[in-house]
């Protein structure tokens, strides 16, 4: 199942794509030369920290900053009542102010900024300044933040307007299809239970932060590793009046993002501080400054559904109640998108999904891999293994028998989504790689799980492709690479589409000053969207040589075509580059071609437009148990994408490896928890675990299912996601096969599983 | 006040990094691994958790492999301190080589600390068995989670490693 890269000069001209090419920038990565944000140096540099206090909701009497202030080398001491103008910025809600004003909102929301010649010195000022404050019943879970008496963790004049404004939910969203009512008779069995998913952190293992200075006399230059350098443009623009051409964003590499760095959080403040102190102002993160700037939602699913004799699903119920956090962020969507999906790839007669998005003084919750499918997927599949169990079938069979087939709709009613994919080919190759059918040695089990999330539903990327007069080439895309490698898929579609080695191709990226728009770095989209509008530039490129070859050599140019690396004379082909050689001439110069892909939403649509693809994957895990203690031990991971194409194998393998890996991290050890104050107590590495070498699989396999039917370059699909996305339900099956009894609260930690062992021993004990 | 400021006095260490002498001025409390990247510009070694338990900011201190936030840099007098900058003088090693090939860098930020781990693993115990790997790179996390392809690169230089020795 492995794969070797490489390098670019081993690659045959024309044949880039589908070949394990090595990774764009990976030479930097490997020796310390890649710089991230706080590697950056700029001169004059003033540095930021924060004033926080120990509590997730309390209210703010009064700041005392002299003792701060008597310190050496302080630039600025910034608080809400120094900003009374300023505006709240988000994406879905303008909710979230630049410092707490009045109250504080979640454990570690900045109550004071403090600008200093030096980390350290800001950091002494920061410490020096005294927050008085009253604590005030927050609301840190979904029981408090929902009863009636609870507490609002938004004054409704925040959302003014707003029918739900007088309570914590923030949105809601509704799907069904069918009559429960009229096909529950028909049910042989009914299941019904409740499951939790955690709050889980990103952490990425670069913390994160932000350099903000003075651009063009009023604007400002803001360094942050942001996935969406295109929104942060727009959000700061706005919030700080100005026009996009004076708010430049530079957005140096993620180092890891996966849905983390996707919002503003610091910037606006940063920009701001910047702009107040005509400053470079710099701001990085700690480990655990970074638990308080993002999280997964949790979330609490009651799922109630039934199954005919044979297996079949005939009717699923889900109340899904996502604990989302102080601020919106992005969360309504998560709501929506992954509840939308939340009856799973089935053929279900009849559905009803009634979720919330419930506020909460706890960190804001922000996009993270999955995007909400993965907290109800969890439920959704632990209720099919529970059918299955009832009915004496295995977790194969029952999917077997309820997967749709390509082109079924699996989400019924007014806007069906159906199957793009052979799902149960990815279905049957995980059950295959896990060896099934196999013998089991005793406290071993086997799960197989299945998980599905739309891509994205909208969605404008736009490239610029420069052909040089030597035949090297410069590709611009918006596009932020973390890691999962796009720079390289540029390269290799350039290099096959034009004719060029890919040792003579540059990517620039990550500036908003130099690169075309791009409306988003999420949802798994980019292969799709803006390889295609790289594909497309290409193409652009293709047309404008053919055309100045036709004038210089003097043909008609309807007697002239275009291929990938060619063009097409009726003497013979020609290499482009060649072609582009002698249609530019003495003068030489360059061609420019330009690529706009774009997916228009479809309104009145619940998502706002049909997703572009599906992420699915299918995933079999075998578990040994460890009677006495509960631990886990894994013995085998088998995850199977349908990717369409894999445009970069090695890529891909290592894409889903990680995938499959990080959501062992929620299934079995991951959590954040707070104390009764809301503040975190499992802030920073020593007390929040994480996956590492010893927790993967014994074997770890992946594969993928290529049909070339997806709606990206070549047919390719996008993949980052899918093989996080069911691994909960698998471990849990796999664990529930191993013990005996299912446990539907994650992560499934040695403690929970030794308790349901021994409440097992003891119910059996009492017959 | 005065014991706050205090804190921040300057004091001065010599010590060697990649083979040429570094003379830093450092408050009492400054970390090895802030010296190295703030104050003498090896900015290689990275910082994720500052408290041992990420291995991203691994180096060498006089051969023997440590996290360099763990080390004051007033300990460092006199030491001989090996970053990532200096495993590839005459371009990439081996070992980095291998982990560009096996797909082993994906955000990259852990990975010159992997690297140093790596380096140390192979030095002593050239014959390391996947599980001997797995055990020795622990202290290492990797959030884009390449643990399966780091292994098959440290794999391939070792097999390179012994058959050329």
């Amino acid at each position: 199942m492995s794969g070797h890269g490489k390098p670019d000069d081993q690659i045959t001209l024309g044949s880039a794509v589908g070949e394990s090419v090595l990774r764009y920038g990976g030479a930097d990565r490997v020796s310390g030369a890649q710089q991230y944000l706080s590697d950056l140096e700029f001169p004059d540099t003033a540095h930021v920290a924060f004033t926080t206090i120990e509590s997730g909701c309390a209210q703010i009497n009064s700041i005392d900053t002299s003792a701060a202030e008597q310190l050496p080398g302080i630039v600025a001491i910034v608080s809400a009542d120094d900003l009374p103008n300023a505006k709240r910025f988000g994406i879905s809600h303008q909710d979230r102010p630049l410092l707490a004003t009045d109250t504080v909102n979640f454990h570690g929301e900045p109550v004071v900024a403090v600008v200093a010649e030096s980390t350290e010195i800001a950091r002494l000022a920061a410490d020096l300044i005294e927050v008085d404050f009253t604590p005030l019943p927050g609301v840190y879970d979904l029981d408090s933040a929902l009863a009636d008496d609870a507490r609002l963790v938004q004054e409704p004049d925040v959302r003014p307007g707003d029918p739900l404004n007088h309570s914590n939910v923030l949105e809601t969203a509704e799907y069904a299809w069918g009559d429960v009512a009229a096909d529950e008779p028909s049910a042989h069995v009914i299941v019904e239970d409740t499951y939790n998913f955690p709050m889980v952190n990103h952490f990425t293992i670069e913390p994160g932060g932000v350099i903000a200075r003075p651009y063009e006399e009023t604007g400002v230059e803001v360094h942050s590793p942001i996935q969406h350098p295109f929104l942060l443009q727009r959000i700061l623009a706005s919030i700080h009046d100005l026009p996009l051409n004076k708010v430049r964003v530079v957005a140096p590499d993620p180092g890891g993002g996966f849905g983390g760095k996707q919002t503003p959080r610091y910037e606006p403040l940063m920009a701001h501080l910047a702009m107040r102190t005509q400053r470079t102002c710099r701001l990085v993160l700690s480990l655990e400054e970074n638990f308080q700037l993002m999280r997964r939602s949790g979330c609490r699913i009651h799922a109630r559904t039934g199954f005919a004799a044979d297996g079949s699903i005939v009717f699923h119920q889900m109340d899904v109640d996502f604990h989302i956090g102080a601020y919106a962020d992005v969360a309504p969507r998560i709501m929506a998108k992954g509840s939308y999906v939340g009856a799973g790839p089935y053929r279900i007669p009849s559905v009803t999904v009634d979720a919330r998005a419930v506020l909460t003084n706890t960190t804001p919750s922000c996009a993270f891999r999955g995007f909400g499918a993965p907290q109800v997927g969890w439920a959704t599949e632990s209720q099919i293994d529970a059918g299955a169990r009832a009915l004496g079938m295995d977790g194969l069979e029952i999917r077997r028998k309820n997967l749709v087939d390509a082109g079924e709709a699996f989400i019924r009613g007014d806007h069906e989504a159906t199957a793009d994919g052979h799902w149960h080919e990815s279905l049957e190759k995980a059950a295959e790689l896990l060896e099934w059918d196999t013998p089991k040695p005793p406290n071993r089990g086997r799960g197989i799980a299945v998980g599905i999330k739309p891509g994205a539903t909208s969605g404008l990327s736009q490239s610029l492709v420069r052909l040089l007069y030597d035949g090297s080439a410069i590709v611009y895309a918006g596009t932020s690479d973390m890691g999962q490698g796009a720079r390289t898929l540029w390269k290799q579609i350039l290099s096959d589409e034009l004719g060029v080695a890919l040792e003579q191709i540059t990517i620039i990226s990550g500036d908003t000053e130099s690169v075309p728009f791009d409306l988003q770095t999420s949802a798994s989209r980019s292969t799709v969207f803006m390889g295609g509008a790289v594909l497309m530039a290409c193409e652009d490129i293709r047309r404008r040589v053919l055309e100045l070859y036709a004038e210089v050599t003097d043909v008609d140019p309807d007697t002239l075509d275009h291929r990938p690396g060619t063009i097409m004379t009726p003497a013979g082909t020609v290499p482009l580059v060649e072609a582009a050689q002698t249609a530019l001439g003495k003068l030489r110069g360059e061609f420019v071609g330009q690529g706009t892909n774009r997916l228009r939403g479809k309104s009145g649509h619940p998502l706002g437009g049909d997703a572009a693809f599906y992420e699915f994957n299918a995933t079999a895990i075998e578990v040994e148990v460890d009677p006495d203690t509960g631990e886990v031990l894994l013995v085998r991971h088998a995850t199977v994408g349908d990717v369409g194409k894999e445009l970069n194998p090695i890529q891909v393998r290592s894409q889903d490896e990680g995938a499959a890996i990080m959501g062992l991290g929620h299934s079995l050890m991951e959590q954040v928890m707070l104390d009764d104050n809301g503040c975190i107590r499992n802030l920073g590495a020593l007390d929040y675990r994480i996956p590492t070498y010893n927790d993967v699989a014994v074997d770890m396999l992946s594969a993928s299912i290529e049909n070339e039917d997806g709606p990206g370059p070549y047919g390719c699909k996008g993949i980052s996601e899918g093989a996080l996305l069911c691994t909960a339900g698998a471990v849990g099956a796999a664990v529930a096969d191993a013990i005996g009894v299912p446990i539907r609260d994650l992560p499934l930690t040695a403690e929970r599983i030794w308790k349901a062992m021994q409440a097992r021993d003891s119910a059996t004990a009492d017959n | 006040m005065n014991d706050h400021l205090s804190q921040l006095e300057p004091i001065d260490v010599t010590l060697q990094v990649n083979g040429t002498p570094v003379d830093v001025s450092v408050p009492a409390h400054r970390t090895l691994l802030d010296a190295l990247r703030d104050d003498a510009g090896f900015k290689g070694s990275k910082k994720c958790c500052a408290d041992g338990e990420c291995g991203a900011c691994s180096v060498f201190l006089d051969g023997t492999l440590v996290n360099s936030c763990l080390v004051l840099a007033v300990e460092t007098e006199g030491s001989d301190v090996t970053t990532i900058e200096g495993l590839s003088v005459d371009g990439l090693s081996d070992l980095q080589q291998e982990f560009l090939k096996a797909g082993a860098v994906q955000c990259g930020v852990c990975i010159p600390g992997q690297v140093v781990a790596a380096e140390d693993l192979l030095r002593t115990n050239p014959h390391a068995t996947a599980t001997e790997i797995r055990d020795a790179m622990s202290g290492n996390l990797c959030r884009c989670a390449g643990y399966e392809r780091i292994v098959a690169a440290i794999q391939a230089a070792a097999e390179t490693r012994v058959t050329i020795s």
